[in-house]
């Protein structure tokens, strides 16, 4: 085809003048690219600059290792051992089901956990770390770490749980950690941040509870670099923080050990005190659990186990256990008699087997009557109608005003979860707590330990180590922090008259070394440490006549938790008291039987510093404590060989 | 026989041909190459692999192309007009029926050695047809209506089947790309007057229409629409990518934080940081004066462009050039706008910087005959 050189022409100018156009079209974009970018990244550079830091930069906490617990003499009770777990990122993983085939071959995990792994692993985001085993072990962590090119997006990770070498030992005493709860929080105003971590552990009772900001310290921060998916590439700087304290506990570990195995698996609690500085040697209670398994996450078998036991392992009953204290009471209602002047340590009174009190008969435990009685023979076979008649003469306010100053109804300051204040009674509480006048029958019920009067072991320790040192003795369980040393509880003298308070210890005396006293079958048989103890036998129900009058109140007829508590208290040596303990078995039957033989095997534990003699015990007895004594060494023995094989 | 036949004589031939290719486009081409090799190097953290050493072998194949193209005479090239575009007609109809879906939308057609996109050689094979086609026409008819139908229905049916796909993107650029062609063979401004006004009411319908009965679009569409322009308003899906662009952008501020110093793009923050996002890399490393720098190039090689079509007395030639050059600025012009919040996020990839194997040749071919017009122009 022929071009017409005219249109060829024509068609040339107005491509170029439209080019033109087209090209000022483009430039002026080209411009408004330019002038976008110069906005971006000239006028908005440092709003953006700050965001993109906000982007990549991420503050962490760094929690702070908990403080540990010691006993008195620096055995560990509560310690932070390095934990093992192995983690997994499925986007990093790769084929996810090879890697955990592999995983599995490696580390000893069950069917169910792997499971419960893949479940999370497919639920979570992409870039979420899943725990695929916990509380691994090193030769299993290693096994991992070696194979860590097969097994992509696989972490071994090292934590620091708490674990508390006793085991049970030390369960009621220094408690358990958990992790922290929602309810927990709702708790706490202004909740440090730290508890915001998933899973952060805190004290949940006892010492670990109570004394919660003194073991956490404070958290470091640190600043990471992290990419989208929220990994940290690395870190920019840290700060650290501040440990937890350390709490040395005035406990004896090696006392505590024996004080729980010779409770056994009875319901039973016991208190071991020092009279010189109110330092709690032992404060046991059993049956008890592992609080290592708490911290593992318990399973729910197993807590249940916990929760319907009768014998109610999970309460210390030390301090939350409230108990008629019976014949224990019989020197509060003395004391009070004998400090009012109205009696004297040589009056008699006669006990005919009962006391008529407003047209009611108030029966002796010995129904054929002790006969003539002053208040040292009174004590020693714990003779009721003695105490009902000091307690008409004195008046309950009198008694209960005595009970407080030597420590029971009175809250001691220790830190062990809900400690209990129990009660002794007057007139004005049994108004505002049942809105009932007090009668007559109330105060010969209290002045034997029975009715109203309720006491917790540790009340009954306390009670004990005030009539051996004439001082108001306050429990310490807290020796020193940091190596500071806390406080002691020794006291003032508590103005009590001495020759009163003489009197009483020497009837308690006679409790336990004449030979009709309720206690003479777990005397002490070495001189210089001769014990001063009482017995008590408190009913927790009331004997009808119908029962009396068939005479069937055999303990051993009835069920277990209607059967009688049985109690001991004592102090030693008797010349110049260093111990006071107290033992109560729930529904254990005799304080005499029962009670007494512990009170006795722990005291002598206390006062030989773990190496009684067998020839401080009474003959019959020498065989069991020695099987006993074997056994715990064989224990320990155990123990310090695995502890070596671990190290 | 045409105007550009009686000067063949003067046309070099043989390997001298090479003396005569446009070079200063040329080494454009490859320093923009260069800027694409260095930024997936860095956003592979310092290496090769996975992204700069394949970009840079299928570059060095795409130049080998293109020069191979430049070689074979301009006038071979408008004969087969019609016939590429007939083929890529027919590919983007195999591609709907035949093709393999990958990426999403993106549908490609697998030819062994590289897997080709009908919809990108379209774009290059309806410049070369309505190059041709006003080559072909004479004047005085370009503005009839008949004679403008025919090119609209060039243009329309290729983007028809290029939005069945569904690609918004590529199909946006055809029309605008055959729409510039027919600007500058001169067609007559009403008509484009009446289609801009046209699409401005189209667009205030589509907006006025929003939540009455006579709603124009999906509810999801609006969305998209809500977020381009205002993306803080849900950061973590669909306006993530563009809030997380800007930031990077913006970042980089005046002279950068330094190769391979780019926190957003290292640590993963921008998404696509080697393919469609790549830009915002440079732009936080290299700041406001390497963004600059590179847009620079690019406008450099639509200036030589526009030079040697002005200088080409060549009717099909010069209208070839302008179209390519012009399917190139679309290219970035589209690109910088996205990762710059100026356009909604459309799967555009910056020519020759971005990875990817098949549009980087296809590219490169039509840079071919961008040489070829060069190199055999009357003289």
């Amino acid at each position: 085809m022929r071009r017409n050189p005219k249109d060829s022409q024509d068609g040339q100018r107005r491509l170029t003048r439209r080019a033109l156009v087209m090209g000022g079209l483009q430039a002026g974009f080209i411009g408004l690219l330019g002038l976008r970018m110069r906005f971006l990244q000239v006028e908005q550079a440092d709003e953006f600059r700050l965001l993109a830091e906000e982007n990549r930069i991420n503050i962490r906490l760094i929690p702070p290792a908990r403080g540990q617990i010691f006993d008195r003499n620096g055995a560990v009770i509560a310690e932070n051992v390095p934990s093992y777990r192995i983690t997994m990122v499925r986007e990093d993983a790769g084929d996810m089901e090879l890697v955990l085939r592999r995983l599995s071959a490696l580390v000893d995990i069950t069917p169910e956990e792997i499971e419960r792994a893949r479940a999370d692993l497919e639920k979570l985001r992409g870039d979420t770390p899943v725990t695929i085993a916990d509380r691994v072990s090193w030769e299993e962590i290693s096994r991992v770490a070696v194979n860590g090119p097969a097994l992509p997006g696989v972490t071994p990770e090292v934590g620091l749980s708490r674990h508390y070498p006793s085991g049970p030992d030390f369960a009621h005493v220094v408690g358990r950690v958990g992790p922290v709860s929602d309810f927990d929080l709702s708790r706490i105003e202004d909740p440090d941040p730290l508890l915001r971590i998933p899973r952060f552990q805190i004290g949940k009772v006892g010492v670990e509870a109570e004394a919660e900001e003194l073991l956490r310290g404070k958290a470091g921060i640190k600043r990471v670099e992290v990419n989208a998916a929220g990994r940290v590439m690395r870190e920019l700087d840290r700060r650290e923080g501040h440990a937890g304290g350390n709490l040395q506990l005035s406990v004896d570990s090696d006392l505590q050990e024996f004080v729980q195995a010779r409770l056994g698996n009875q319901s039973a609690a016991a208190v071991v005190m020092d009279c010189e500085t109110g330092d709690l040697l032992a404060v046991a209670s059993s049956p008890s659990y592992d609080p290592n398994l708490f911290v593992r996450g318990i399973s729910v078998g197993d807590y249940a186990s916990l929760t319907e036991n009768e014998y109610r392992p999970l309460v210390p009953k030390t301090v939350q256990g409230l108990y008629p204290p019976g014949s224990t009471f019989k020197m509060v209602t003395a004391l009070a008699a004998l400090e009012a002047g109205i009696v004297t340590a040589d009056e008699t009174v006669y006990c005919p087997g009962h006391l008529e009190v407003a047209g009611r008969r108030f029966h002796c435990w010995k129904r054929a009557g002790h006969g003539s009685m002053d208040l040292e023979s009174s004590l020693r076979e714990s003779c009721d109608v003695y105490y009902y008649d000091l307690a008409l003469k004195v008046g309950i306010e009198k008694i209960s005003e005595m009970a407080r100053r030597l420590g029971l109804g009175v809250a001691f300051d220790v830190p062990m979860s809900s400690v209990k204040a129990g009660v002794a009674p007057t007139k004005a509480w049994k108004m505002e707590r049942f809105g009932q006048d007090w009668v007559i029958g109330d105060t010969v019920n209290a002045s034997i330990g029975q009715g109203y009067v309720l006491t917790s072991p540790l009340q009954l320790a306390v009670m004990s180590a005030r009539i051996a040192t004439g001082r108001s003795v306050t429990p310490r369980l807290i020796k020193s922090v940091d190596g500071m040393e806390q406080p002691t509880g020794h006291g003032e003298d508590m103005g009590l008259d001495p020759g009163n308070l003489r009197q009483v210890r020497r009837a308690m005396f006679s409790v336990s070394n004449n030979r009709r006293g309720t206690a003479y079958a777990s005397r002490i048989l070495t001189d210089e440490f001769r014990m001063a103890g009482k017995t008590g036998t408190s009913q927790v129900r009331n004997i009808t006549a119908d029962e009396r009058r068939r005479g069937i109140t055999r303990n051993e007829d009835l069920p277990w938790d209607r059967r009688d508590h049985a109690l001991f208290v004592n102090f030693a040596p008797f010349d110049a008291p260093r111990i006071a303990v107290s033992v109560v078995v729930e529904h254990g039957g005799g304080g005499s039987a029962v009670a007494a033989p512990i009170a006795r095997d722990v005291t002598l534990q206390a006062l030989y510093d773990g190496n009684p003699p067998l020839d401080a015990y009474p003959a019959k007895d020498r065989s069991r404590i020695k099987a006993l004594q074997d056994r715990l060494r064989r224990e320990r023995e155990a123990r310090e060989k695995e502890a070596q094989g671990r190290a | 026989m045409s105007y550009l036949e009686y000067t063949v004589k003067y046309v070099p031939a043989g390997p001298r041909k090479l003396l005569y290719l446009n070079w200063p486009v040329a080494l454009l081409l490859v320093a923009v190459a260069s800027v694409g090799f260095l930024m997936l190097y860095s956003v592979a953290g310092g290496s090769f692999s996975p992204w700069a050493e394949p970009q840079m072998k299928r570059f060095a194949a795409g130049f080998v192309l293109m020069v191979i193209v430049a070689m074979v005479p301009i006038w071979f090239w408008r004969n087969v007009a019609a016939v590429a575009y007939g083929a890529s007609i027919l590919l983007l109809f195999g591609v709907e029926f035949f093709g393999s879906v990958g990426m999403g939308a993106q549908r490609w057609i697998d030819l062994g050695i590289i897997r080709l996109q009908p919809s990108e050689v379209t774009k290059i094979t309806l410049v070369m047809l309505l190059a041709a086609y006003y080559d072909w026409l004479p004047m005085k008819k370009v503005s009839h209506p008949l004679w403008v139908a025919l090119p609209v229905f060039f243009i329309l049916l290729p983007t028809a089947l290029v939005l069945m796909q569904p690609d918004l993107g590529t199909s946006l650029l055809l029309v605008v790309g055959g729409g510039a062609m027919m600007f500058l063979a001169g067609v007559h401004w009403a008509y484009f007057a009446a289609v801009i006004a046209a699409g401005i009411g189209l667009v205030a319908a589509v907006f006025e229409s929003r939540g009455t009965s006579w709603q124009l679009l999906k509810d999801y569409q609006y969305r998209r629409i809500d977020t381009f322009l205002d993306p803080s308003q849900d950061p973590l899906n669909a306006g993530y990518h563009i809030t997380q662009s800007k930031i990077a952008l913006g970042s980089g501020g005046w002279a950068g934080k330094g190769f391979m110093q780019g926190t957003q793009s290292r640590l993963n923050f921008l998404p696509e940081k080697h393919t469609d996002f790549i830009f915002t890399t440079l732009a936080e490393e290299f700041g406001f004066v390497g963004a600059a720098s590179l847009l620079l190039l690019y406008a450099l090689i639509i200036v030589f462009c526009v030079i040697s079509a002005l200088n080409n007395k060549d009717r099909f030639s010069s209208l070839l050039i302008f179209g390519i050059a012009l399917t190139f600025f679309l290219f970035f012009a589209v690109n910088m706008s996205m990762v710059m919040g100026l356009a909604p996020v459309v799967g555009v990839p910056l020519p020759l910087v971005s990875y990817g194997g098949s549009a980087m040749l296809v590219l490169m071919a039509a840079f071919g005959l961008v040489q070829s017009a060069h190199v055999h122009r009357p003289r």
